[in-house]
């Protein structure tokens, strides 16, 4: 792509700043050049739309940790190809072609992050909250993982060693959190309400039952 | 060496500020942001590894002082006209020049769910490189940097260059970014998960025994 750098901020030859200024203003016009062009439906952006705000989110995940938590024998497939228990779930697809499971323990707590962009597993946790996607996580979960935790408000003990998985390629990492006690009589739903989408990044843990 | 978005362990952030609960889309603009982009990119005229790089290809004032979704419209607008699909007189006036020829390509909404949920995987049966067993010591390539493509796109960050650790999952062969964000072929290898000590990348970790992995290519790496 051509640059031509120059010394100030709004004098350059990037296309995109032919677009109008205001971003609300800047996705009007390309979908309507798109849409004019014959290239895109506005339908289609409808149920792309729909899929991540209504269809897909952090739910899947919860349902794959409580299984987890209640059957040994899907906790053991799960940890050793997640991407082939998860595709039989029906939790395939974009941004989680290649799935991999972490599993916290006393001794090692997981956390994921993308240092390079903001990749994550979409089937199972939907789209990105704007934390995760931020400069401060983005720049400081590598280097200070401990300090950005406790801005989650969570403390780990000090013989839990912490492994930050930095999503530097297509593998999607999911944390299988521990189970909280006293979940010993619940059913899975019960389970599955417990599950936070921060327990499944790594910056957060389930809830206690109330 | 490297670009804007390469920022892990980068000094001088302040506080994350987490949401215990948010839309899933700030604004609605952001949705059709995101949908514009991912309806856009089914026409096939790029690959993720490309559109990647024009995120990155961002001028830094420009990365820096846009949110999220403007980064993604403003590489989008840049790789449709890289790309021939729209031409910049088309993106200054907001008004098409004729329809494309690409519309036969164009993204039904009954095309949505099966498109999703098809996804890309990266995987691929070829193996160029014999991959070196779990456990092996390697040292990551310093500089960090695109090996074939002078400034090129490269998924090895600047804060693990020329550093030690060790396999600790192998993945089989990925497409590789390096080649493939510049039309250059999928050039597949080995995959690794590579755990690297915190003491190692930061000199003083905050405890000890903390650890970072990062997913790495064969080819950034070197067995000690």
């Amino acid at each position: 792509m051509p640059h031509d750098h120059h010394d100030h901020d709004h004098d350059h030859d990037h296309p995109h700043a032919l677009l109008p200024p205001d971003p609300a203003l800047r996705v009007k016009a390309l979908e309507t050049l798109l849409s004019q062009k014959g290239l895109i439906d506005p339908a289609a952006l409808d149920a792309i739309i729909d899929t991540y705000e209504n269809k897909i989110g952090p739910k899947n995940g919860a349902h794959v940790v409580a299984r987890a938590w209640a059957e040994p024998d899907f906790k053991q497939a799960l940890l050793a190809d997640a991407t082939a228990v998860v595709a039989e779930l029906g939790f395939y697809g974009r941004q989680g072609e290649h799935i991999v499971v972490v599993e916290n323990t006393p001794q090692c707590h997981n956390m994921v992050v993308c240092t390079l962009c903001s990749c994550y597993p979409w089937p199972l946790l939907g789209i990105p909250p704007a934390w995760y996607k931020s400069d401060a996580y983005r720049a400081r979960a590598v280097r200070e993982p401990r300090k950005v935790l406790a801005e989650f408000g969570l403390q780990l003990p000090e013989e839990t060693r912490i492994r930050v998985w930095d999503s530097t390629a297509e593998i999607r990492y999911l944390v299988l959190p521990m189970r909280p006690a006293g979940t010993e009589g619940l059913d899975l739903q019960a389970l599955t309400d417990l599950v936070t989408r921060d327990s499944m990044v790594g910056t957060g843990l389930p809830q206690s039952p109330a | 060496m490297s670009r804007i978005h390469d920022m892990g362990g980068r000094l001088g952030y302040g506080p994350v500020q987490p949401q215990p609960s948010e839309a899933v889309f700030e604004q609605p603009w952001h949705a059709r942001a995101l949908a514009v982009t991912l309806a856009a990119g089914a026409l096939g005229q790029w690959n993720l590894d490309m559109m990647r790089h024009a995120r990155e290809c961002l001028w830094p004032a420009d990365y820096m002082r846009f949110g999220y979704y403007e980064k993604w419209l403003a590489a989008l607008a840049d790789m449709l006209v890289a790309q021939g699909v729209v031409c910049a007189q088309e993106l200054r006036t907001g008004q098409a020049m004729g329809e494309s020829p690409l519309a036969t390509r164009r993204l039904s909404a009954a095309a949505v769910a099966p498109a999703l949920a098809r996804g890309a995987p990266s995987l691929r049966s070829a193996k160029a490189a014999s991959p070196w067993p779990v456990g092996t010591r390697v040292r990551t390539l310093l500089p960090a940097r695109n090996t074939r493509v002078a400034g090129g796109h490269t998924r090895l960050p600047a804060y693990l260059a020329g550093k030690t650790g060790r396999i600790l999952m192998q993945h089989g062969s990925h497409i590789l970014p390096d080649s493939h964000a510049h039309g250059q072929g999928e050039a597949p290898e080995p995959l690794y998960t590579v755990v690297f000590d915190a003491a190692d990348l930061w000199g003083q970790p905050e405890r000890a025994g903390d650890e970072i992995t990062a997913d790495l290519w064969h080819s950034y790496l070197a067995p000690e």
